[in-house]
């Protein structure tokens, strides 16, 4: 018999996932549980599920899980990290969860320097709860609660995750990445392995900001959706390494 | 440890690092702040862990993320703080992570005062948070039993994988007392559900979760955490039962009022009244076979619940008595305590009007 030439990570479980067709969510799963095993770290890993879209994601990730209230995931995964030290923590969350509600909790665990990987899935909508408007919804993008399209005078402006965790003296690494060819996957697998690495060697807390899509509330095909990541998103949320202390 | 004189603030801090807490998540507030402050200076030298979290709501979160690694840790708060914690203490009680949790209680409603109440009772033993969840409360009246709860607390977190509460108040929290800290034996109980990382394949993986999306799910949990209560309502009840031999009347209070109403119960045998005290050292599970003991007495011609609320306590108090006899209520509000001869003057009447 031939050798494979693929093989799913064994840090997926064999769950079926619930996300919609198109939505890449399920890439960004993948990214993180191949980084998480290619790293040898797959025995010590504790992950913690948002509420969202990804609230299941405790099925799907083959380690020990826990399931955070609603932005929350930060401050367990301080908890955790601090009775387990040995333990490698990551918190996988939506933008609602993270930039929303959770904000207070994320920038203070980077604050402090929690020796923790975050994970900001920004599809710049509440995919969960139906397509309402999040803090990441662009100007004039329509949602159910900004029905006309996001109006600064009414609604503010978009809030840029990275830029705003790069600023803490507790950051060690913030990069924003996205899913949407191969290229960009690649760079995103790459930033993601790199967040677990400096974890396992000590350091503060490393956020990956993955641009995601999601077809079902942007109203889009999934193809659409692609291209609406790459010339709408894009341009208010460049990609890029806003800080890596590794590097310096 | 010898006899030494602690604030209670700092004694329920010492108390339960002796009970095996190991893990401090906390925010400052007013009138258990000095519960944080301790632990910060402890928990280095015992090879603990104290954060001082941003929030009441990031404290209880990093509760239930430590707990959930099979740990003994707690947060403590005050009422205003309290109320923040409820949505974490609602998914903790879900997910069945052992957990304590102080309420130092103050004032309210709102920001209200700085000085002791009651009246987060209702807070404490029907709900707080939402959906369908049971705390297992403590209610010290000493500084001394406080300490001596607090291993009990742990320990039957632990044992049902409940959240314990020790619910104090202002009073409680900042006076002084002669305490004697008790070495206490940790049990160890099953932590093979708790995430530490999934090295120990003999294991299923391990997930600590409220989520249950189908209805049958939710049901069956739900089913599993009354079963549990029920269990928890059988076992742990205590109560302190003080000059119940055919007394005339019977007070019912809790915590620092108890003690309070306890000099109005000398002071009415002074006079050659006869009056008795039950006071419910869990509020949750309640007394309630103490109360309709002595509404059973032939002797006993009322109830009177001091209390430091609007008449939380004594809705419970009802419950017991069933009817059987009157219940009366003598309380006051926001931070104002009874003193012993204004609880006199309250059985002088009842016995008046008899
Ligand atoms: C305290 C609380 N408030 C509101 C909700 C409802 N809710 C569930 S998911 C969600 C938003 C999720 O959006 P996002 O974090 O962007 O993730 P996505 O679903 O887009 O992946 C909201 C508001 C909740 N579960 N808990
Ligand atoms: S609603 Fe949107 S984010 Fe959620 S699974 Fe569907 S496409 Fe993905």
């Amino acid at each position: 018999m031939s050798e494979p030439v693929f093989k799913k990570t064994s840090m997926l479980t064999d769950a079926p996932t619930h996300y919609c067709p198109g939505c890449t969510h399920g890439i960004i799963h993948r990214l993180v549980a191949e980084s998480i095993e290619e790293l040898g770290l797959s025995d010590r890993a504790i992950g913690i599920a948002p509420v969202g879209c990804s609230v299941f994601a405790y099925r799907y990730f083959n380690c020990d899980m826990q399931e955070a209230a609603h932005g929350r995931a930060p401050a367990a995964a301080t908890g955790i990290k601090r009775a387990v030290p040995n333990s490698i923590v990551f918190t996988y969350q939506g933008d609602g969860d993270l930039l929303s509600i959770g904000n207070c909790e994320v920038n203070h665990a980077a604050a402090r320097g929690e020796k923790i990987c975050v994970f900001l899935i920004n599809n710049a909508i509440y995919g969960m709860t139906g397509g309402q408007m999040a803090p990441t919804t662009l100007i004039g993008m329509k949602s159910t609660t900004s029905p006309k399209g996001r109006d600064p005078e009414v609604n503010g402006y978009p809030m840029r995750g990275a830029e705003m965790l790069a600023t803490h003296e507790g950051t060690y690494y913030a990069a924003r990445v996205a899913v949407n060819n191969t290229k960009n996957i690649l760079a995103a697998k790459k930033a993601i392995k790199k967040a677990f690495e400096y974890q396992n060697a000590g350091k503060g807390l490393s956020f990956v900001e993955i641009l995601s899509t999601c077809p079902t509330n942007w109203g889009l095909s999934p193809i659409e959706s692609l291209e609406f990541l790459e010339n709408k998103m894009m341009p208010y949320y460049p990609l890029g390494v806003l800080k890596d202390k590794g590097a310096e | 440890m010898a006899r030494v004189l602690m604030k209670g603030n700092e004694a329920i801090a010492e108390a339960a690092i002796a009970a095996g807490c190991r893990f401090f998540f906390g925010y400052p507030i007013t009138p258990q702040s000095e519960v944080p402050e301790y632990f910060s200076i402890r928990m280095p030298e015992v090879g603990g862990t104290f954060v001082q979290a941003e929030s009441e709501v990031a404290a209880v979160n990093m509760l239930y993320g430590a707990a959930g690694t099979g740990v003994r840790a707690m947060t403590s708060s005050s009422s205003p703080g309290f109320s923040l914690k409820q949505e974490g203490i609602s998914y903790i009680a879900c997910a069945e992570i052992p957990a304590v949790v102080v309420n130092i209680m103050r004032g309210g409603p709102g920001l209200g005062s700085i000085q002791a109440s009651q009246a987060d009772y209702f807070q404490a033993t029907k709900g707080g948070g939402h959906g369908d969840y049971r705390l297992l409360v403590y209610a010290p009246a000493s500084i001394q039993e406080a300490c001596d709860l607090m291993a009990t607390a742990f320990d039957r977190s632990q044992k049902y994988r409940c959240v314990s509460m020790i619910l104090g108040d202002g009073m409680l929290g900042q006076m002084m007392e002669p305490v004697e800290i008790k070495p206490v034996e940790v049990k160890q109980y099953d932590n093979s559900w708790a995430t530490v990382g999934w090295a120990d394949k003999s294991r299923p993986r391990a997930v600590v979760n409220s989520l249950y999306i189908t209805h049958e799910e939710l049901g069956a949990v739900n089913k599993r955490l009354q079963a549990k209560y029920k269990e928890i309502a059988a076992n742990e009840v205590m109560v302190e039962e003080f000059n119940m031999d055919q007394p005339e009347f019977v007070i019912v209070a809790f915590g620092t009022v108890a003690r309070i109403a306890k000099n109005a119960v000398a002071k009415l045998k002074e006079q050659g009244i006869n009056v008795g005290l039950i006071r419910p050292i869990t509020v949750w599970p309640f007394p309630y076979c103490s109360l309709e003991k002595a509404a059973a007495m032939n002797s006993v011609k009322g109830f009177l619940t001091v209390e430091v609320s609007a008449g939380q306590l004594v809705e419970d108090v009802r419950l017991g008595v069933n009817g059987k006899k009157p219940v009366e209520l003598h309380n006051t509000l926001g931070s104002v305590y009874p003193t012993p001869d204004e609880i006199v003057e309250s059985i002088l009447a009842l016995k008046g009007r008899k």
